[in-house]
């Protein structure tokens, strides 16, 4: 938009006469009202990014070892992490519930919701929509708890089940994995919605109009007319949903602190429990160092998936 | 496909305006909307039970953990947790918290976004895919370098060295979300105010932001609503239980007691999620539509 904005600007007005119209170069006078911005982004997200490139490779720890006096130690944090059984279990984990809950999950239960929100009656997608929507502005702690509830041995969930003669699940001891996942489907499908929705009402109707002239099907026309149209709307909403969703703590934290046996362990938990609870601040750095070069890696693979023109 | 798309449409459009009005009523009439409404309540239905259950618990003082109908409605686990120590006082420190860090976070946004919407710089381009990448980074990731740098300058369990933190790491959106907005204000409304000699700020704040003021409070809001929601900071960066925001608050309901009064983690949980509630209800349509459309669609 902005690019745009300021190819068009040469063309139209005159650019000598008036120097002081919009659009011109930045002085330093113009940038001062960036500074407050610039101050607070260098200082508490640059820094501890900075911060924890060193602190990754030292033993810089709570207690213990590595407390009075912090030592640089190279690379022994990161092959120490991949030596433990744990920490390839959290990986395992992490990218379980993340395609499960969000690739999965979310994303597609998100499109289901906003097709069906064109289709079905409006006051019943009014109502539906609303209630996913208070899912997902829920604080998470809140969140936690309510499927917490749902899920538990005496939860809503199985004195659902066991009223229509089924046997009762015990889901948070059997799969507490996928019982996570099951929670961050319901916590986080409203944005994939909110997104698809937006999206698909940008579409316009003639398109399919004409696409069913040409005798194309319900099904054809979805694949054919509106996936193509939705391409750049898909790959972002996934790489805002598997961001998200790598970085969950408090959800998995409230409903099963990442037990039992560490099954619901993803990653952040992993990096937590290491650096809090064993006090190895080094170590948990050098895990969340590698969580961010997983998040990366998602990134660069959506971003491929933008057609060319969404690059620049 | 989209040449005979076009072509059909500039042959059809003059010619027949009214098919366009009855197409797009009709899906809603026949079976497929019946089929799509009966998908869309059994979807419902299956959303609204955790719902359900924080309601109804809340008004059953003999609340389990499955969701039931009360037998006997009553106002008493609010009565219970009615009272600064419980309810009060963490309320007001999620406000001061979440508050104070959305002061900062917008202030901070608009004053960046407006000369970076306006101005040509060589940095722009990179500036501004850095803020788009940073919008992306997860939180949770940088928050034991951010632990231990707050230990080193004395800045752990300081209400304000929590508040400054959450404002940052807000920025990044923010400062996309406003930008959008700005972009979408016409230069020309300003360039008049320019002409005249209205400053930078001036401009800024008599022309600009009474322009993008819809656009400004759902940045806003969602800004608020994210922090209010945000457990994992002020669980690392609070410590003394009287500055404890809600969220970290009511992890420590259940381990506070030994036995849980679910009713009462019910009522609190209500009385902790009633301002993002009442903000979404205010907002109404316009938090999805204008969060989706800066939800980085456009670019």
């Amino acid at each position: 938009m902005s690019a745009t904005a300021t190819t068009e600007r040469p063309a139209q007005a005159t650019p000598r006469k008036n120097r002081r119209t919009l659009g011109n170069g930045l002085t330093t006078r113009r940038a001062v009202p960036m500074v407050p911005a610039l101050v607070l982004l260098l200082l508490f997200m640059a820094g501890p990014i900075l911060y924890s490139l060193y602190l990754a490779f030292t033993d810089n720890a709570i207690r213990g070892e590595g407390a009075a006096e912090t030592s640089f130690i190279g690379f022994e944090n990161f092959t120490n992490a991949f030596a433990d059984d744990a920490f390839w279990n959290s990986v395992v984990l992490t990218i379980v519930f993340t395609v499960v809950s969000a690739v999965i999950g979310q994303n597609c239960l998100g499109m289901l919701l906003a097709l069906l929100m064109e289709k079905s009656n409006r006051a019943i997608s009014f109502v539906v929509t609303s209630i996913v929507i208070a899912a997902w502005i829920l604080p998470e702690v809140v969140a936690g708890y309510l499927l917490y509830t749902f899920f538990a041995d005496e939860g809503s969930l199985n004195a659902i089940i066991t009223s229509l003669g089924l046997p009762p699940q015990e889901l948070l001891f059997a799969l507490p994995i996928l019982a996570v996942s099951f929670a961050n489907v319901w916590r986080g499908t409203a944005f994939s919605m909110l997104v698809y929705s937006a999206a698909l009402s940008a579409i316009p109707s003639d398109i399919y109009e004409s696409a069913a002239i040409d005798g194309a099907g319900p099904v054809r026309r979805f694949r054919s007319v509106t996936i193509p149209l939705m391409r750049p709307a898909i790959a972002t909403n996934l790489m805002l949903i598997t961001l998200q969703t790598l970085s969950v703590f408090g959800l998995i934290f409230i409903m099963t602190g990442g037990g039992p046996a560490q099954r619901s362990q993803t990653l952040p938990l992993y990096m937590y429990e290491q650096a809090f609870s064993y006090g190895q601040l080094g170590y948990g750095t050098a895990v969340a160092l590698l969580l961010l070069g997983i998040g990366a890696l998602a990134s660069i693979v959506y971003l491929r998936l933008l057609p060319e023109e969404e690059k620049r | 496909m989209t040449t005979t798309a076009t072509t059909e449409r500039s042959g059809t459009e003059p010619a027949s305006p009214r098919r366009g009005v009855r197409d797009r009523g009709a899906p809603r009439a026949g079976g497929m909307s019946l089929a799509a409404s009966i998908s869309m309540i059994v979807l419902g239905a299956a959303f609204v039970i955790p719902l359900l259950w924080v309601v109804l618990a809340a008004f059953d003082t003999e609340a389990s953990l499955a969701v039931s109908w009360p037998s006997e409605w009553s106002l008493g686990n609010f009565q219970a947790i009615w009272n600064a120590e419980t309810t009060f006082r963490p309320l007001t420190n999620s406000l001061i918290l979440c508050g104070g860090a959305t002061l900062v976070t917008m202030t901070a946004a608009v004053l960046c976004a407006y000369p970076f919407s306006r101005y040509r710089f060589r940095a722009k381009r990179p500036l501004l895919l850095t803020i788009i990448f940073s919008t992306g980074l997860p939180i949770t990731a940088i928050m034991i370098p951010v632990y231990s740098l707050f230990v080193r300058v004395n800045l752990i369990d300081s209400m304000v060295g929590a508040i400054l933190f959450l404002g940052a790491s807000a920025l990044p959106y923010a400062i996309f979300l406003t930008k959008g907005f700005i972009d979408a204000v016409p230069i020309q409304i300003e360039e008049s105010a320019w002409t005249e000699g209205a400053g930078l700020l001036r401009t800024l704040w008599s022309v600009v932001l009474p322009l993008m003021r819809s656009g400004l409070a759902v940045a806003t809001i969602f800004t608020f609503v994210g922090m209010w929601g945000n457990f994992f900071v002020p669980f690392m960066l609070l410590l003394s239980p009287d500055q404890l925001p809600a969220a970290v608050t009511l992890y420590t309901f259940s381990s506070q007691y030994g036995q849980v009064a679910y009713g009462q983690l019910a009522a609190f949980s209500i009385f902790y999620s009633l301002p993002v509630v009442v903000l979404y209800l205010f907002m109404g349509r316009s938090l999805g539509t204008g969060f989706a459309a800066a939800g980085g669609i456009k670019g």
